[in-house]
């Protein structure tokens, strides 16, 4: 479970994420949207503890980030929006040091790790040096490093860049089978289509604040128009832009 | 990951990898305790990196590893051949032979000591803000105090390295010379780890502060220009010293006052003090324990403050790190004055030219490098002026001999600068390229435009370098203007070679301009260029040796002999600035990317 209190991250003047309150229970995926630079990544980054709250506080399963960060860092998997991963390091190595940051190792990790490349269909890649792969393997690798340790709950940055249909499936039937566990997934994307076919809720953030939280249903309702996620979007986050691109695009 | 595994017993369903493996025991202390990886787990990346690295077959790999073993070998010798000479000689003078042996030690460790302050503070940024992994790292459940031990060492490793080397001759050159025995290398070893591992601490503490205080690419800007001024200022101290006097002591009033210098201190509260007195101690048989007491309680002190700093301050430190850089930039006049100096070249070269001007200018890591360069002509100058060619036994054929082997020095000095800036130029490109290649652009028009940017500077300082030194020694206006004329030609050439190898062998991969120079292509660039300086210095030795020998000692000189060595040595540089341009072209046509 996720749950954010107040949660405000200020750069100088500019106020990335403002005041957000936010809640993902157990066994549900989360989809989190929003316009370039409205807050999203942020957002993510505070979860995963990468950067510090200016105000507002974090709780992962129950621990709050802040006052014991080891122990909440344990129960999270993150997955970035720009991966690193070693170059000179092969798949499966980079697979046992991840598992090792979370102080896991033996045999139960090493199968683990296997089906965890088979499933992704890195297995034959697993002995080559990570310069090798293209952009959309080590998509993959990153992914699959996230679910090394088991964690109850991973925060995923726009996961499906790079990933070919197959994998986009996979992926999609892996998050659900997750979820459907009792585990927690907030997944940030910008594909629309996917957060409406694969997210439980959906929240949209804009400027900072969460303009819109809920299901499909509660965001058609909230609506007065109704439509597609992508109109609810569109008017949420700035349809008069979008409109004017039209326009802009029509002369 | 299990080898013995085939991928037919794998399970690869989604449900099944959320499931723990049947048959297999799972460990019930692993999953209760908190997670505490082990140091040498956090460092085994690197470790690991490493031997990669070492394995890999790239192509002229063993062949930079022949040259860097070759060059390695004879910068060992020749600092111990020199060292061991001069220590031996000192160890036969009475009294103060110890003394200038220490002294000299003394001094070697202090510019140590400061070398390795500014290297840990840069690496420190690097390691402890902007490494790449530090997302992974930070986000990981780690133990604040392992992630601050893996990041030290690695920032230990990676700035000392280099003084490592160069001390090991050196002590070596001290052990052999005073019969230090079988222990005086674990004694030194001893003593040497801590003096790394001071400067680490207080450069990765220097860091933190500062990234405190700074976001950390604006640190980073603030770091590289006081590095740079730092290292400068110690070139010109050191200079302005003239260490060299301490070994004629007739410069002194007396001998009392000599001997009475060689006992003082250098400075008594710096580890290269303490170091210093521990070897010097045990070599002349006086050893004392308190520098090596003073050594590593000062480490372990330094090492619990820096961790107790670490503790506290980074996390605050790094989240001030992922804040962006400096978001805008002056265009307004620069712009404009450029654009109306550049109208002739036509829009697309000049704005080939402005891109490369302002790139460079708007690194802070780059142009700072010019102050650098600015500080070791001045002392390359301040040395040149201070040579004794005049007074008694100075001949008219040495002091015109002398600024024609100086074009040999100022064009090591060039090649040097354009492999730094000039040879990196194609591979900075590699992100960028499918934009250039993209446009209607001509390929040519990139790689003159490098050209032309790299070689304007270049210009200047080498006419500046030779035109000053000859004025300095007052040499006649046949060899002015034949130094001056081969400068430039050499200038040309020597570009030419660099934006031509930087092209053929082309680090696209790479972040790091200044690793660029170090790879296989860079050691060919620089080799090639030490070959054309060595044709046209010797092209040029029988005209100017004829027309030096027909003023001194009366007559004059074959026209025809004069003219075949310059002509040919022109021809020399013109072929080595067109040729490499003309061969990269075709390279960079076929490039894929």
């Amino acid at each position: 479970m996720i749950e954010l209190r107040q949660l405000t991250k200020r750069y100088g003047d500019f106020t990335a994420v403002n005041a957000i309150d936010l809640t993902v229970p157990r066994g549900e995926l989360f989809g989190f949207l929003g316009p370039n630079g409205a807050g999203k990544t942020t957002t993510l980054r505070l979860i995963a503890g990468i950067l510090q709250p200016t105000s507002g506080s974090v709780r992962i399963g129950g621990t709050d980030l802040h006052a014991d960060p080891r122990t909440a860092k344990a129960k999270l998997g993150f997955i970035p929006d720009r991966p690193f991963i070693y170059e000179k390091l092969t798949g499966s190595e980079f697979l046992r040091f991840v598992a090792g940051l979370y102080g896991q190792d033996g045999p139960q990790v090493e199968h683990r790790g296997r089906e965890l490349l088979a499933l992704f269909d890195l297995d034959e890649w697993r002995d080559e040096l990570v310069e090798s792969y293209s952009h959309g393997m080590r998509q993959k690798l990153i992914i699959a490093s996230a679910f090394i340790h088991r964690p109850e709950v991973i925060v995923v940055d726009e996961p499906h860049v790079g990933l070919d249909p197959k994998s986009m499936k996979i992926l999609r039937e892996l998050f659900r089978e997750y979820v459907n566990r009792g585990h927690t997934i907030m997944m940030s994307t910008h594909t629309l289509e996917v957060a409406e076919a694969m997210c439980d809720r959906i929240g949209i953030i804009a400027g900072g604040v969460i303009a819109a939280c809920g299901t499909m249903q509660d965001l058609r309702a909230g609506a007065a128009e109704g439509g597609s996620l992508e109109q609810i979007f569109l008017r949420m986050t700035g349809e008069n832009a979008a409109r004017e691109l039209v326009d802009v695009l029509n002369v | 990951m299990s080898e013995g595994l085939r991928p037919s017993q794998l399970d690869v369903r989604p449900e099944s990898v959320l499931t723990p493996a049947r048959g297999i025991p799972l460990d019930p202390a692993m999953a209760a305790a908190l997670p505490d990886p082990s140091l040498l787990h956090l460092v085994s990346p690197k470790i690991l990196t490493a031997r990669a690295r070492a394995a890999s077959k790239e192509r002229g790999a063993g062949a930079r590893i022949g040259v860097l073993v070759t060059f390695g070998a004879l910068f060992w010798a020749f600092i111990f051949g020199v060292l061991y000479r001069l220590l031996t000689y000192f160890r036969g003078v009475e009294e103060i032979g110890p003394f200038l042996a220490g002294k000299l030690l003394g001094l070697v460790l202090l510019s140590f000591v400061s070398i390795l302050l500014l290297s840990n503070v840069i690496t420190a940024l690097s390691g402890f803000f902007l490494a790449k992994d530090l997302d992974m790292l930070v986000a990981a459940p780690l133990d604040w105090l392992k992630l601050y031990g893996a990041k030290l060492l690695e920032t230990v490793v990676a700035s000392s390295w280099m003084v490592v080397l160069m001390a090991v001759p050196m002590f070596a050159a001290y052990g052999l010379a005073y019969d230090g025995g079988l222990f005086f290398p674990v004694l030194t070893v001893l003593l040497f780890v801590p003096f790394l591992v001071i400067p680490a601490v207080v450069g990765s503490g220097t860091t933190l502060l500062l990234v405190n205080i700074f976001p950390a690419r604006r640190t980073r800007d603030i770091l590289s220009v006081i590095a740079v001024l730092a290292a400068g200022g110690v070139v010109v101290l050191f200079r302005l010293l003239r260490p060299e006097k301490l070994a004629r002591p007739e410069g002194f009033r007396s001998l009392l006052d000599f001997v009475a210098v060689l006992r003082t201190p250098t400075s008594p509260l710096l580890p290269s003090e303490w170091l210093q007195k521990g070897v010097m101690g045990f070599l002349t048989d006086t050893l004392d324990v308190l520098p090596i007491y003073l050594l590593w309680t000062t480490g372990a002190a330094a090492v619990v403050l820096g961790a107790l700093v670490h503790r506290r301050l980074y996390f605050t430190g790094f989240t001030k790190a992922q804040e962006g850089a400096q978001k805008w930039a002056k265009a307004g006049a620069f712009g404009t004055f450029g654009r109306t100096v550049l109208r002739p070249f036509g829009v697309l070269r000049r704005e080939l030219l402005l891109k490369e001007l302002r790139l460079f200018f708007r690194d802070s890591t780059q142009w700072s490098q010019l102050i650098l360069l600015g500080v070791l002509v001045v002392v390359y100058v301040f040395n040149i002026k201070f040579l004794p060619l005049t007074g008694e036994g100075v001949t008219f054929f040495l002091r015109n001999i002398v600024p024609f082997l100086n074009l040999v020095l100022a064009g090591f000095v060039l090649a040097s600068i354009a492999a730094r800036f000039l040879f990196p130029g194609v591979s900075l490109e590699g992100r960028t390229l499918w934009l250039l290649r993209s446009s209607p652009m001509e390929m040519r028009a990139l790689l003159w435009a490098k050209f032309w940017v790299g070689t304007a500077p270049l210009l200047l300082l080498a006419i500046g370098i030779v035109a000053v030194t000859d004025w300095l020694l007052q040499v006649t206006p046949f060899m002015f203007f034949v130094s001056v004329g081969t400068i430039t030609l050499m200038t040309f050439a020597l570009a030419g070679l660099a934006v031509g190898f930087g092209t053929l062998f082309p680090q696209f991969e790479t972040e790091n301009a200044a690793q660029i120079p170090t790879s296989f292509g860079g050691l060919l660039y620089m080799m090639t260029a030490v070959g054309v300086i060595g044709g046209v210095v010797i092209l040029e030795a029988r005209p100017v040796y004829l027309w030096l020998q027909a003023r001194a000692f009366g007559g004059t000189a074959e026209p025809g002999d004069l003219v075949f060595g310059f002509v040919a040595a022109a021809a020399l540089c013109i072929a080595a600035t067109v040729v490499p341009i003309r061969v990269a072209l075709a390279r960079l046509e076929r490039v894929e990317r």
